[in-house]
């Protein structure tokens, strides 16, 4: 009932919308106070070819080349795609496979550079000024070309959202500075020291979309980045029409879709995109490497990592240089010794537990937390019966029932949980926090999608083998056909003298049935 | 005598009704063939692999669906597609004969191959290419693994490889925690004695 009373509420204007469940973890913010600085130079850096959602890049590179940063090394292959960038100039010393930060463990072909410690430039690109003056096409062939992808952790190419589509205009531009998951400050470091140039990333958005509204959203556990955002835009003569948003702070609020409704009152249908409810959503560390593009001309090279976990000696918010061994920077923070700690890749809500850190920094890392072992227990593996309580029903942003579709991915009855709209789950763990049996949720619905993938991919493949069967089939049938055909029509004028009489053979159709006969 | 009258023309008219409305149903609604044949076929893998002993996926599909032959026949499928044919059906799931191997590929050792196009035309979907006195190729995308090229390789030069396993096509296994195992293993159970 309180949940009707809300929404009616919600809707009459008389109070704040805010999306449905979530859950408030502790923050462990531990490096929200301390300054970013520079990570130096790993004397190597490893390149994987897909740091992006989308198709993987080709190498441009051979080994023994000479690269400097910024220089384009691979080249994007298909449109959901972005190319990826030296980090800094040295020559390339091996092109081979190497393990990349995913929970597999497995690896994909990496480029290594050997950095000579110079850090020249590549300054080919050129910087932009005048981006008010620009046709948006053009910055958003840059924002690709600089190999830009959503920096909050789900690295979707950045250029194939900022576009002006004429069936669905943008109204609203969504700049999300949530940072919900414990631990991570990253954002919130962006947010303290560099908020003009976020401001101008926000322009550049804005111009390319064509609105003037935006609204941007901080948690109220951020009260100096609110300030510092705030300020910065007191003193730019632009952006009239941009608000600063503080909400309660709640875990999952920097989803997209639940952000988009708390802000707005927008759902983000399923299977749609913020653009069909006219809303476009970055995040602030996108917003500030697209500036970075634009009016400095520098290619994604560098991003803010929080670098923290109840087992790192010095926690850090780092600008570290993309293709950073990450046992390197442990290493810099006083991190040597992996027994007993954990690492994980992202926050630990939605992040994934490496199994070790022989892995590069990519362009989805926002964080790297290093945790005890025993902070980690062994809950997971002491799961109890659901006792019905209905906890994960109340948390679940998506408005899903979990526990039923975790039975159901259990027992393998994938069309019913895609039926119980699996596919909405976002993944935020909030059901599983919540779960008073440990019943591991998330990881029974990671498994029911992987399954249903792999069930699709296999019938995808099967289809088109059999299409593929079919139409060989019918080929073969045809050449008997013609073959059938022309022997018939040669019989016509050289009628062969021993048989002349027992075979007319002038209709092909009779001749085919004929050979078919003689071949049974 | 009028009740009885009235009792052979309502009961006359309405036959004659529905003999008029079967009559039509079986033109508009007419099925060529067996429908049964295009549902078994679509539970198979398409593999055209020929281990069921059958020459092609349609083939054993049709004789399936004829219940000339049994729904446990189809190899690379294994236990799924046996009880996906048996629950289709609705007969009785038996167990799969031999266990489905880890996906293959057939690969061509071109240095090896002397352009003969024997494997070309034995390849079910049409996944070589090559032409007389030319390297063949396989197109890694398109094969199902069937083994059928290379009993007809003069000079055996095709190999079968396990399919690489791809990053992209990893998923998350089931949560190892007592539970999930427990109701694994009970489902196991259930289809081996069924």
């Amino acid at each position: 009932m309180p949940a009707m009373l809300r929404n009616l509420a919600q809707r009459l204007g008389m109070m704040a919308h805010s999306f449905d469940g979530g859950i408030h973890p502790a923050q462990h913010k531990i490096s929200a106070a301390l300054a970013s600085e520079p990570c130096p130079l790993s004397p190597i850096h490893i390149l994987p070819m897909k740091m992006h959602i989308g198709a993987p890049c080709t190498s441009l590179v051979a080994v023994g080349d000479y690269v400097l940063r910024g220089q384009k090394i691979a080249k994007s292959e298909g449109y959901v795609s972005v190319p990826v960038h030296a980090p800094t100039s040295g020559r390339v010393v091996r092109i081979e496979e190497y393990a990349i930060p995913h929970p597999s463990g497995m690896g994909i072909p990496s480029i290594f550079i050997e950095s000579d410690g110079d850090d020249a430039a590549d300054d080919s690109i050129e910087p932009i000024s005048d981006w008010r003056g620009m046709d948006p096409a053009l910055l958003r062939e840059r924002a690709r070309m600089c190999g830009l992808a959503g920096l909050g952790g789900a690295v979707f190419p950045t250029f194939i959202k900022l576009v002006q589509d004429s069936r669905f205009p943008i109204e609203t531009v969504v700049l999300n500075g949530i940072e919900c998951e414990p631990w991570l400050t990253n954002d919130h470091r962006l947010m303290v020291e560099y908020a003009d140039e976020i401001l101008t990333g926000l322009a550049i958005i804005m111009h390319m979309v064509k609105t003037d509204s935006a609204i941007i959203a901080i948690e109220d556990n951020k009260p100096d980045a609110a300030k510092a955002i705030q300020l910065a835009l007191d003193a730019r003569d632009d952006l009239d029409d941009v608000r600063v948003v503080v909400l309660p702070t709640r875990y999952p609020q920097g989803s997209e879709k639940q952000l988009i409704y708390s802000l707005t009152g927008r759902e983000v249908p399923a299977g749609k995109l913020p653009m069909h409810v006219g809303v476009l959503c970055q995040n602030v560390g996108t917003t500030r490497a697209l500036y970075q593009a634009v009016v400095l001309g520098q290619p994604l090279t560098e991003r803010m990592v929080s670098v923290s976990g109840d087992a790192m000696p010095r926690p850090a918010n780092l600008r570290v240089r993309i293709g950073t061994p990450m046992r390197y920077v442990f290493a810099r923070q006083g991190l040597e010794d992996f027994d007993g700690v954990r690492i994980l890749h992202g926050g630990p809500m939605m992040g994934e537990l490496l199994r070790h850190p022989d892995v590069p920094v990519v362009k989805s890392t926002n964080g790297m937390l290093a945790m005890r072992e025993a902070s980690f227990m062994s809950a997971h593996t002491q799961e109890q019966a659901c006792i019905r309580c209905g906890h994960c029903s109340e948390a679940c942003p998506a408005g899903l029932v979990p526990n039923l579709l975790a039975d159901q991915c259990r027992s393998d009855q994938f069309d019913k949980a895609e039926s119980y709209n699996l596919f909405d789950c976002i993944e935020c763990g909030a059901c599983s926090y919540v779960c008073p049996s440990n019943i591991p949720l998330v990881h029974y619905f990671r498994y029911g999608k992987g399954q249903i993938a792999q069930q699709r991919r296999e019938k995808g493949f099967a289809e088109a083998s059999r299409v593929r069967s079919e139409a060989r089939d019918m080929r073969i049938e045809q050449e008997k056909q013609a073959r059938a055909a022309r022997r018939s029509s040669v019989r016509k004028t050289h009628p062969p003298k021993v048989e002349a009489e027992s075979a007319p053979a002038s209709e092909p159709a009779e001749s085919s049935k004929m050979e078919q006969e003689s071949k049974d | 005598m009028t009740g009885l009258f009235y009792a052979l023309l309502s009961l006359g008219g309405f036959a004659l009704l529905a003999g008029v409305v079967l009559a039509i149903a079986q033109q508009v609604f007419h099925v060529e063939g067996d429908p049964m044949v295009d549902k078994v076929d679509n539970l198979l893998p398409q593999t055209q692999c020929g281990q069921c002993g059958y020459p092609g996926c349609k083939p054993y599909a049709t004789a399936v669906a004829a219940l000339e032959a049994e729904v446990n026949h189809c190899v690379p499928g294994g236990e799924r597609t046996m009880l996906a044919i048996a629950d289709l059906m609705g007969v009785e799931p038996k167990a799969v004969e031999q266990e489905a191997a880890a996906p293959m590929l057939a690969f061509v050792r071109e240095d090896e191959c002397i352009g003969c196009t024997l494997c070309i035309k034995a390849c079910p979907v049409d996944a070589i290419i090559g032409a007389p006195k030319q390297y063949h190729t396989i197109l890694a995308d398109h094969c199902t693994g069937c083994e059928l090229c290379v009993e007809p390789c003069p000079v055996d030069c095709i190999d079968m490889l396990v399919k690489p396993e791809l990053i992209e096509h990893w998923s998350w296994p089931l949560p190892k925690t007592r539970r999930s195992q427990l109701g694994h293993e009970r489902r196991e159970h259930h289809a081996g004695h069924a």
